[in-house]
This record gives C-alpha cells, structure tokens and sequence, in this order.
C-alpha cells in the first residue's frame, strides 16, 4: 500500500545525507571520544563537530551546547537543574497550560516537592498573554519555562519580548524548543534564552539524541552523576553517531530552512484550505496565531478523531489527534482543552504536520481520502445527523 | 480433550462478509483466535482493542509494582498487539474510558449502593462493545464486529429476525450476558466461537502459534483489580467525593426485629450467607436489601425461595414482544440452571414471570433471560 506520512512533528525520517555521515562512527571509527588514542580523537572530534553545527542553528556557542539523550531528559535537566540550585527556600516556577508533557509533568513533579508553579492560560490561538506572564512573576520567581512552538497546534509564542520580561526580571528563561528548531529561525541571544532544548529526531536525526543549550554563567545543578564526559556536568559516554547525525541534519535544517519554510507553509495552506473547502463545518485550531509552516490542526465537527485517525492509516495516510498515552489510546488533548475548545471539538480535532519530503502528490491523496472518511464517518455519527436536520 | 481441529472442518458461516472485519481484541484466548480463525477464512481483519480503565486510579486497590493481569492493564494491550503482530493484521487502541465509567462503573456502584446486585458486564456488551465500540468498528470502515463471546447469532429466514443462540459448548456458554443487544447490533455482529469449545479454541490458538495460547483465563471483573468489589466500592466512593461513611444501617429478621448491624449495603447479595457479621443458630440468607430504610432482612433458606418475580427493560432478542403470555426456561443469573416459567408480558417493557417450582435468590439487579431451548427469546431486569 502506497502511505503517506503528514505526522512530522511526532517524528522524521533520518536523512540519507545524516545517516552516511553517522555509519562509520558505529564500526570503523568506533572509539569512546573521552579516550586518548587516536581512536578516541577521531571520535571526540567528530562529536566537537556536530556541537559547533547545533551551537550555529541556535546562535549559540559550542561550549554552551550539550548533548543528551533527546527533548525530554533537556527539559528535566533545565528544569529540575534551574530549581535545585536556586537556594530559595520556596522558589517559583512560571510555564503554561499548552506545554509538552516533558515540562508539564516535571513541573507536577517539583509541585509536589514544595515548588510552586504558576500554569499560564493561553488565548484561543494558544498564545500566552505577555501581561499575565507579567503578572505571575514573584521576588522568588526562579525560572519562566514556556516553549517556542507547540506541538499540536504549531503556534508560536512571543519568545522576543517573553525574553525581555524574563530578563528585566531578572528570571532564568528556558524554552522548549523541540518543535521550532529547523523549521522557524532561532537565535537564543535575540531571545535572550538562558536554556533551550531540542531534539535530533524531529529535525531529520535519529532518535535517542537532543540537546540542552545552557548559556555560559547559568547556574544549575546537574541531572546525572557519572564520569568526566561533556565537562562531567552531563556524564555518560558519548553517543557519537546519534550526536553526528544530530549535527549533521543541524547543518542541513540551517542550509535549507528557508526554502523548506516557504515550500511547506505554500503546501501547508494548500491542504488547509482544500479541507476547510470539502468538508462542511470544519475549521482551524490556532489559525490566527504565528504558526510553524508545516503545521495544521482542524476540527471535523460530527467526527471522532480516534475514528478518523484509524479510518485514514487503514486508507494510507497518516496524521494524529492529541496525545497516544501508554497504551496506545487516544487522550483528551490537553493543548485542546487549553485554547477552549468543547471536549467533543477537542475529540473531533486532527493534526497534520507536514515535512521536508512532504510533495504535491501527497497533499492531493490526503485531500482526496480526508474528506471522503469525514463524509463516511458523519454518515455513522448520531450526533452530527441531528446536528444536520437542524441546520 | 486436546483434539488438533482443522481449520477445514470449522462450520461456515451462513453469510461470509468480503469487507474488513473488526475484532474486539482484550488480549486474552478468546479474542486473539477469533482473529486467527477470520484470517483463516481470507477475511481482512483489523484489531481493536478498548482502553475502559485507567490503572492508576484508586491506587489504595493496587499492590506495589506495575499493575498487571488484570484487563485493560498494559500487559493486556500488548498482547493483543503481540497477537496482531504475529498474524499481521492493523492493531489500534482505542479508548472508551469516559464511556465505560459513565455506562458501566458508575451504574455499577450505584446499584449496589442501591441494594441491587448488577452485572456489569452486560451493561459492557450493550453500551461499549456494541455500542460505541461497534459503532468506530463501522466507522473506520469495518461491516462488523467480531468478538470472543460464546454463542451465536442466526438469521430466521422466516421470521426476518436475528436470533440469539446459546454456544455449543454449554459450560463456556455466555449468551446470559448478550440479552440486551438489539436487531441492529445482532445484525452487524459475530461470535466466531459460538460453534467451539474452549478446548478446541485453545487447540486453534496453540496450531497458529499464538503468542497468547497458554494465558490463563480472566475471571474476574476487569476494572475490579483484586476481586474485591466491596474494596472497590470504597475506593471509588472516596475518588468521586461520595462518603459512606453514614451507610451503617440494621439486619432484621422478617418480623422486623433488630437482631445486628451492617456497615452498608454494598456489603450484601441476596442469598448471600457469610459475612453477616453476628452468630446464629441456623444459618441465615440475605432475603432482601430495602435501600429506603438502609435495612437488610435475613432469614432461613425455605422464605429464599419465591415463585413469582417482575422484570423491567426487557429486551425481545429472537421474538417480537408478544402479546400473550408464553412459556420459556428462564435463568435468573449466570450460574442458573434454567427453570420453567410462564412469562406475561406487561406494559411499558415489564413482564412478570411466574416459575412451576420456587427459584433460590431471587435478585435485584441480576438479569431473567428466557429461553426455548437454544434461543434467547429475550431478557430483562430482575426489580
């Protein structure tokens, strides 16, 4: 079966480009990079290389670049490392109701130690409002973390002038930004960003590797123990190929990033705006505020997301409602919650996010199956046949 | 019996659907073979398997470590995956949480808070499994429903209706439980191993390699984790902010004396003997459960047996509502050997059914299903 693939922001396919760059430092050139000899130079230079092309997507330097095991070890580390070393004796965390779940979950988590965090509401759009960011900031605020893009909607937030409220505070700001790196333009010192996280395999890397940027002079505490590897302060051998690919697909995404914005967005509002025409009653979700180009998130009215979802893959095309929790199970969206929509408009709501192999072809099939599943599932649904007598 | 069955010999079905067919997969024997057996028979399948209960509430219920064995736990889901797996078929989860508590654990607690005994798992097969489960089943593009139930379904050329049939294998037999399903339902549904028994269902699934051939049955409740309803009771009480606390109430004999105490009636089935909680000289039975005055009445097991007793929301599964009265086998809970009764239909779905010998506990809240032979003429609720 032909498939087609509208889920990037869930993952990427690594780029022939990143993985014949990464293969021979999983054999021929296979050293530990903290090793003297030569085979630990090789390696260690090969990683001081993807540092230096990740520092140069951020606008970052190398030294302020470390490596980890992907967005959410970056955001525990940022998190927990900002609370644990500030030394107040209740310190307070600011960050909002539309984050991922990494931050979410460690900010419950540093709730229950005795932390106090402050959840943002967002507009209908999903953006915060920069005077209510104002209004929460408290003399033992430690840490505003709000992140750049959002995953299911692909807004983006006013890191700019966030970045000037955090710094006339006088607060540490960290965003993550695993879903904006190499598909918006970023630079940490415009932000005026204290940490930023990403992660390698939304940007065309493989999995299991990410990046916590920590400007030089941030005090935070380490996550993990171990040996001496990135200074000590992130131990753990190095892990050289993920890191190579991750700098090598840095290099890419900073090359190609504004072609592929403008190809994507043109793309993007193609399969938005042919939805919105063949499906009656269908509608965006965050539509009126800055967006990342690949991103679209439609509500079907009538429709179970869950429904639509299993009806599309089994047709070959795959996109994805809010959140899958272990199990595999479809969650209410909490971003979809947040931005008010009713809980049978968050359940009707779909996601599509478009990537750098995305084509023409591929905008046409999704328009050609999306509004003929709509139909067919409405046809089933008690709900929208009333709704429909009554229009 | 061990008897290897060949997949040749298995009875075809009346009306062999060329579409995609869903399974309701929960993991377990059951479920995964009738997967396999459709596969067999060339029919396109895809799995489905319903997420009803999230593990990590009422913690108090859980022991330490990860929850497992117990439906809807992860090890569940992963092995239907497994299962979709090995026979290469789509596999989805899709969750029917909100759905399962509103239709099925709430009204569960609040019959029993009520003095009635409920059988939830009916209420699973009518508002999820072929409800809101078999409704995605035609969404997603599927003609039907399949699942690992034991009994089967039969068009009456004659008549035009869709029956309801006891399983071949009268001991695995759980059409008691499918009462409640209606033309449209029977009509879109499939009970594969309606004509096998466990042993050649286990057979099958050893001959195919399921990963899942050797899983020990479920037996209990799937969101009641350790068996205890009681305990779960409780537990759910706190969760949702429902004290029982004042729930204490008094055990009267039939003359109305107080002879001892309870601490709610959730506690307490009809018929029941133990945990009554005082001595006495000849074992006593719960005889009825008045919620209204939060009283428990016992007494000795001849005043247990009763002739007579109404039903409402009945179901007419293979029959039309009749407008006389007749006469069927008519079992009053799952583990009831069927008596003979006439049974008069009343208005407004009701019936009064009238037994030739008196029947044990008799009880609220459990389901009459009545019964020709094989047939499910129809079912409703004990009052």
């Amino acid at each position: 079966m032909n498939r087609v693939y509208l889920d990037c922001n869930a993952t990427t396919p690594v780029e022939p480009e990143v993985l014949d760059a990464m293969l021979p430092y999983f054999s021929a050139e296979f050293g530990n990079a903290s090793s003297i000899h030569t085979f630990g130079q090789k390696a260690r230079a090969a990683v001081e290389t993807a540092r230096e092309q990740v520092a140069a997507l951020l606008g970052a330097r190398p030294q302020e670049i470390f490596f980890t095991s992907g967005g959410t070890e970056s955001d525990n580390h940022a998190i927990f490392g900002i609370v644990s070393s500030s030394g107040a004796s209740r310190p307070h965390v600011i960050t909002s109701f539309v984050e991922h779940e990494a931050v979410l979950n460690t900010c419950q988590a540093l709730e229950k130690r005795g932390v106090s965090v402050t959840y943002l509401p967002v507009d209908q759009d999903g953006l915060i409002d920069l005077e209510h960011l104002r209004g929460a900031l408290r003399p033992e605020t430690v840490l505003i973390t709000i992140m750049h893009a959002n995953n299911e909607l692909g807004t983006v937030q006013p890191l700019e002038q966030i970045g000037s409220i955090a710094k006339e505070a006088d607060v540490y700001l960290h965003t993550d930004a695993v879903q904006s790196a190499g598909k918006i333009p970023i630079d940490v010192n415009q932000f005026q960003l204290d940490l930023l996280s990403v992660s390698g395999h939304k940007l065309y890397a493989p999995k299991g590797v990410g990046a916590l940027y920590i400007r030089g002079g941030t005090r935070l505490k380490q996550l993990l123990y171990g040996g001496h590897h990135q200074r000590g302060f992130r131990p753990g051998t190095e892990n050289v190929a993920g890191i190579v690919g991750f700098g090598k697909a840095a290099e890419i995404a900073r090359r190609s990033l504004a072609n592929d914005a403008s190809r994507l967005s043109a793309l993007r509002d193609q399969l938005e705006h042919g939805l919105l025409h063949r499906t009656p009653h269908s509608h965006i979700n965050g539509g009126r505020a800055p967006r990342t180009p690949n991103t679209t998130n439609l509500v079907f009215p009538g429709v179970e997301g869950e429904a639509l979802l299993i009806a599309l893959d089994l047709k070959g095309l795959a996109c994805s409602t809010g959140a899958a929790c272990s199990s595999g199970a479809v969650e209410p969206s909490h971003v979809l919650t947040a931005i008010g929509l009713p809980p049978e408009e968050a359940r009707a709501s779909l996601r599509f996010s478009l990537g750098r192999h995305t084509t023409q072809a591929d905008i046409d099939f999704a328009l050609r199956v999306v509004p003929a599943a709509v139909a067919q599932l409405r046809e089933l649904s008690p709900t929208y046949q009333k709704a429909a007598a009554h229009d | 019996m061990t008897t290897a069955v060949e997949f040749e010999t298995l009875p075809e079905r009346a009306e062999t659907q060329r579409g995609l067919v869903a399974v309701a997969m929960s993991g377990g024997v059951d479920s995964s073979t009738v997967a396999a057996l459709l596969q067999q028979q060339d029919r396109c399948v895809v799995g489905l398997t319903m997420q009803l209960w999230n593990q990590r509430r009422l913690p108090e219920l859980q022991g330490d470590g990860p929850p497992q064995h117990r439906c809807c736990s992860l090890d569940d889901v992963y092995d239907a995956k497994a299962v979709a797996r090995h026979l290469d078929f789509p596999h989805y989860v899709v969750n029917f949480e909100e759905q399962f508590e509103s239709r099925v654990v709430r009204p569960f607690v609040d019959q029993y808070l009520a003095g009635r005994t409920p059988i939830a798992c009916t209420n699973c097969n009518t508002d999820i499994k072929f409800e809101p489960l078999l409704r995605m089943a035609r969404q997603i593009g599927a003609e039907r429903l399949a699942t690992g139930h034991y009994a089967r379904i039969r068009r009456n050329e004659e008549t035009g209706r869709w029956e309801l049939l006891r399983a071949r294998d009268d001991r695995k037999d759980q059409s008691y439980f499918l009462w409640g399903l209606t033309q449209e339902q029977l009509s879109r549904s499939e009970f594969p191993l309606g004509e096998l028994t466990k042993e050649e269902v286990r057979a099958l699934a050893r001959r195919v390699n399921l990963p899942v051939a050797e899983k020990p049955e479920s037996m209990e409740l799937c969101f009641v984790p350790n068996g205890s309803y009681v305990q779960f009771i409780q537990a759910y009480s706190k969760e949702r902010g429902f004290s029982l606390s004042d729930s204490d109430g008094e055990i009267v004999n039939e003359s109305g004396e107080v002879i001892g105490r309870h601490s709610g009636v959730h506690n307490f089935t009809v018929g029941q003997r133990k945990g009554l909680g005082f001595a006495a000289g000849k074992p006593l039975y719960v005889l009825s459960i008045d919620p209204q005055k939060n009283r428990v009445v016992v007494g000795e097991d001849d005043v247990l047996r009763k002739t007579i007793c109404e039903v409402e929301g009945a179901n007419w599964v293979s029959m039309e509502k009749p407008a006389a009265a007749f006469r069927a086998s008519v079992k009053i809970r799952h583990k009831h050997g069927p008596a003979a009764a006439k049974v008069e239909p009343l208005e407004a779905n009701r019936a009064r059914v009238t037994f030739e010998v008196p029947q044990r506990a008799i009880t609220p809240g459990q389901a009459a299903v009545f019964y020709d032979r094989d047939r499910v003429l129809a079912g409703a609720w004990i009052r």
